[in-house]
């Protein structure tokens, strides 16, 4: 990944090359903010920025990972203090000492990391804080009661007394967002609320947005999905390395316009020119009946060198867990081999030692210690390489610096804990750390979740540099584009079950939501038929 | 002096600063406690009586050794004072055993001192493997062997005491009461200890995939590190400290029963925890570990030498001491 790929030449894109920003209507707004800045320690990461909200509007922040969206959010919500600059709610100016205090002035904030308590039920977690009484004991009833029906809006039938722990991700975020309607709240602010949603259930959540709008209620919308803005925002603050680029209305851009002000020149070309796998390519892995209990049947697949091989689905399906099945952080039956050769991999070690190497979808649950710093974590699957037998940091520090370069990794200093990356950063170090085991089957497990479009583009360009170098590459993604725009063959899994394989020109959005949905499922048994590769496109 | 004072302020002020005073709390503890002592009494300082208080921390400082391992893994063993008391009891029996067949006493100290550390390490063993291939918490699994190795050694004891034969005690007893080289060997063995371990914990793969399973066991496991492997490591290394302990410990009273060891894991695990060590993991070194056991036999000792405080309120300046110590290095993991 060469770090000029998102070179900074390219913001001679102006903000006024088009059109001119509107102008602030205070006179109308809710909530203001004043030239908010905000610094930590010596690095400011947010000047001076000007919002402003206007009751019963979805007003979308847009920007790349490390852009100040998530400070701005957080300053608005309570949970900093800005270095300078005012937050006005209604015409009066406000200092929140914390969340309680912007909660109570009807600032709500859903998180982009849960917040809920695991081990509390649904109905617990809603009213956490708030809790109903009765003769001075929480009214368990009332709250069962309300929850029911606020979930009942959300059209979701989550059962109020399980735990959280048991709920699935994308359960526990629509409990996120009901615990958040549940207060008396005038302005929602959401950070990727639709990140970890089904399609259908965003289609709930725009509902319920909608619905709020409607009742004068102002969202302040923090996503990538420049789609996604479009359909639901009406307005548009962008931002670009802490500086705001104008508000726009939605109305009068494109998402190509909003993607290029949001990187500050032209992103049309996403992804590298697909080259087509060679015709002697030999089969790097092969997967034969694999079977993933309760999560995976009777798989069975073919990836060759120089491939870049789909598999998409919906959340569910089961692609995550096959995967980490056949590396074996699961138990598995079936036949896997590797280079022709059948292997038994019982421990990731295992597969680590013929060459796999995966990339776990949880980057801050399974993929970074998130309180140590960047060199114990990128050396952390090759430390056999930098220890014999004792461990040597100077080797360690020297990995670091080459792998911050090659992956381009922005971080002021390299002695800060990994958890102070930004999502885009972290991704490139999780990234960086399979690479050190010099893996040439590389498992991407929605490698571009929640990072920036410049980010996402270096990925797509050093997948392609992988497989030009005939690395074999397995993409899990649910963003279709990523999948049209980068894969040789997709995998299609519904429910634990591959429906099917398309390849060529099959490779379309209708195709494969008719197999990920189960409209369409073919008959995938014969192996000979899945070894079949359209290298022309 | 001069020096300081022509240096220019900010340059000394910023070194200050900069140094991790929250990381070095353990070591003000001890600098503390000295300084107290040496004013109390003009022996404290002596020789002989800092290494009797070295002497004696080594029984748990070095079962704190293995301790530290344990716990920066995210485990805990609440085993190791009923494991030090039944390998005591064990060796002790095994000896006697053999000085009635007629065996120099050397080599039978040699085969007792062989057969603890193996039977250390087996012990470490089992309550790894149960708590790892079993999936329990070793919270649950080493309170269980706490009160099976307390009960055998009960049981072997009949209830009262085993006692070492007389010959083979007058050959081991040099192992506690001799020095080499001026330093008493308990010092040597405490030291040695240490060093081993601190280099195993900071200077090998071993001792990074500890920490790295403290801090976050599936991060550890997807980036493929033995996590059941390295866990059960950790409980095998803390057997074999304290058969360590138990072959420094059998030569000082050349007996065993039923109420030897006991709550040498809580002083085990308060030295660690002293010593800066997470109680949930994922952070910690051996230096701390060892000041921490230093610093508990020190108060024993500083109150001995005062009359403003009762001997008998020695656990609880323990106590305090204890959580002093967390108190005061809590801002470093944050929130």
């Amino acid at each position: 990944m060469k770090p000029n790929e998102r070179s900074r030449e390219g913001r001679d894109v102006t903000d006024a090359d088009t059109m001119t920003p509107q102008p602030p209507t205070s006179s109308q707004a809710l909530l203001q903010g004043r030239g908010l800045s905000m610094a930590f320690g010596p690095v400011e990461v947010l000047h001076a920025v000007d919002i402003d909200v206007i009751p019963g509007e979805v007003h979308a922040v847009l920007g790349e990972n490390g852009a100040g969206k998530s400070t701005l959010l957080k300053l608005i919500g309570g949970f900093h203090a800005p270095t300078a600059g005012q937050i006005v709610m209604a015409g009066t100016p406000r200092t929140f000492r914390d969340s309680i205090e912007a909660e109570a002035a009807g600032i709500v904030m859903i998180h982009q990391e849960l917040s809920l308590v695991p081990d509390l039920t649904v109905e617990e977690n809603v009213f956490l804080g708030h809790e109903h009484h009765r003769f001075g004991f929480v009214d368990t009833r009332a709250q069962r009661r309300a929850t029911r029906e606020l979930l009942a809006t959300l059209k979701t039938s989550i059962d109020v007394t399980r735990r959280v722990r048991q709920l699935s991700v994308s359960q526990a975020q629509m409990v996120e967002i009901a615990k958040a309607v549940s207060r008396d709240v005038r302005v929602l602010c959401m950070d990727e609320p639709t990140d970890v949603l089904t399609g259908r259930e965003t289609e709930v959540l725009f509902e319920l947005v909608r619905r709020l709008t409607a009742d004068g209620v102002a969202i302040l919308y923090v996503s990538h999905k420049l789609d996604e803005i479009k359909t639901i925002a009406d307005r548009v603050t962008i931002l670009r390395d802490g500086d705001k680029v104008g508000t726009f209305d939605i109305a009068d851009l494109t998402p190509a316009d909003m993607a290029r002000r949001m990187v500050g020149r032209d992103v049309s070309d996403m992804y590298p020119e697909r080259q087509s796998v060679a015709d002697d390519a030999s089969v790097a892995l092969s997967l034969e009946g694999v079977t993933v209990p309760g999560y995976a049947e009777d798989v069975t697949l073919s990836l060759r060198r120089g491939e870049v091989l789909g598999v998409a689905g919906l959340v569910g399906a089961g692609r995550t867990e096959l995967f980490e099945g056949v590396i074996g952080l699961r138990p598995k039956q079936g036949e896997v081999h590797k280079d022709g050769r059948a292997v038994r991999w019982r421990h990731p070690e295992d597969a680590k030692r013929d060459g796999v190497a995966y990339l776990t979808e949880d980057r801050k649950g399974k993929g970074l210690l998130l309180t140590k710093g960047l060199r114990e974590n990128l050396t952390l699957a090759a430390l056999e390489r930098f220890a014999r037998p004792f461990t040597d940091v100077r080797k360690e520090r020297a990995a670091l610096t080459d792998a911050v370069r090659e992956f381009d990794v922005r971080v002021a200093r390299l002695d800060v804990p990994a958890g102070a990356l930004s999502g885009g950063n972290q991704q490139k170090l999780v990234l960086a750390r399979i690479m050190l085991t010099d893996p040439d089957v590389v498992i991407l497990d929605e490698p571009t979740r929640g990072i920036d479009v410049g980010t996402k583009r270096q990925i797509y360009f050093y997948v392609a540099e992988l497989v030009a170098k005939g690395t074999a590459v397995v993409l899990i993604s649910s963003e279709l584009q990523e999948l049209l725009g980068l894969a040789h063959r997709v995998v299609v899994m519904q429910d634990g079950t591959v429906t099917g394989i398309v390849t060529g020109d099959d490779i379309n959005e209708e195709t494969i939501m008719a197999y990920a949905t189960g409209l369409r499922r073919d008959t995938v048994s014969t192996p000979n038929r899945l070894e079949v590769v359209d290298g022309a496109r | 002096m001069a020096r300081v004072e022509r240096a220019p302020r900010p340059v000394w002020r910023e070194q200050l600063a900069r140094v991790p005073w929250q990381q070095l709390t353990p070591l003000l503890g001890l600098v503390f406690l000295l300084v107290i002592g040496s004013m109390l009494h003009p022996a404290f300082l002596s020789q002989t009586n800092l290494f009797n208080v070295l002497t004696r921390s080594a029984f748990i400082g070095i079962i704190a050794v293995g301790g530290t391992f344990v716990i920066i893994a995210g485990g805990i063993d609440l085993s190791v004072g009923s494991m030090a008391a039944f390998l005591a009891g064990a060796m002790i029996l095994l000896m006697n055993v053999l000085a009635g067949n007629d065996m120099a006493p050397l080599t039978i100290v040699l085969l007792g001192v062989g057969m603890v550390l193996v039977a250390g390490l087996l012990a470490g063993a089992a309550n790894g493997l149960v708590i790892t291939r079993g999936r329990i918490e070793a919270f649950i699994v080493t309170l269980g062997t706490l009160g099976i190795f307390r009960s055998l050694v009960t049981y072997l004891a009949d209830g009262g005491t085993i006692s070492l034969n007389f010959q083979v005690r007058a050959v081991y007893r040099p192992v506690f009461f001799d020095s080499f080289l001026g330093i008493p060997i308990p010092v040597w063995v405490f030291a040695i200890v240490a060093i081993l371990g601190a280099i195993l914990l900071h200077r090998t793969r071993f001792g990074r995939y500890v920490r790295a399973i403290g801090s976050n066991q599936e991060v550890a496991r997807y980036a493929s590190v033995r996590v059941e492997r390295i866990r059960t490591l950790t409980y095998v290394i803390q057997g074999v400290c304290v058969a360590i302990a138990v072959i420094l410990y059998v030569p000082r009273l050349g007996s065993a029963s039923g109420s030897t060891g006991i709550l040498w894991e809580l002083e085990a695990i308060a030295a660690v925890i002293i010593g800066g060590t997470a109680l949930k993991g994922g952070y910690g070194h051996i230096w701390g570990t060892v000041v921490g056991a230093i610093m508990l036999s020190l108060i024993g000792n500083v109150l001995n030498l005062t009359t403003a405080i009762s001997e008998y309120l020695n656990g609880a300046v323990q106590g305090l001491i204890i959580i002093a110590a967390v108190f005061l290095q809590r801002g470093r993991s944050g929130r």
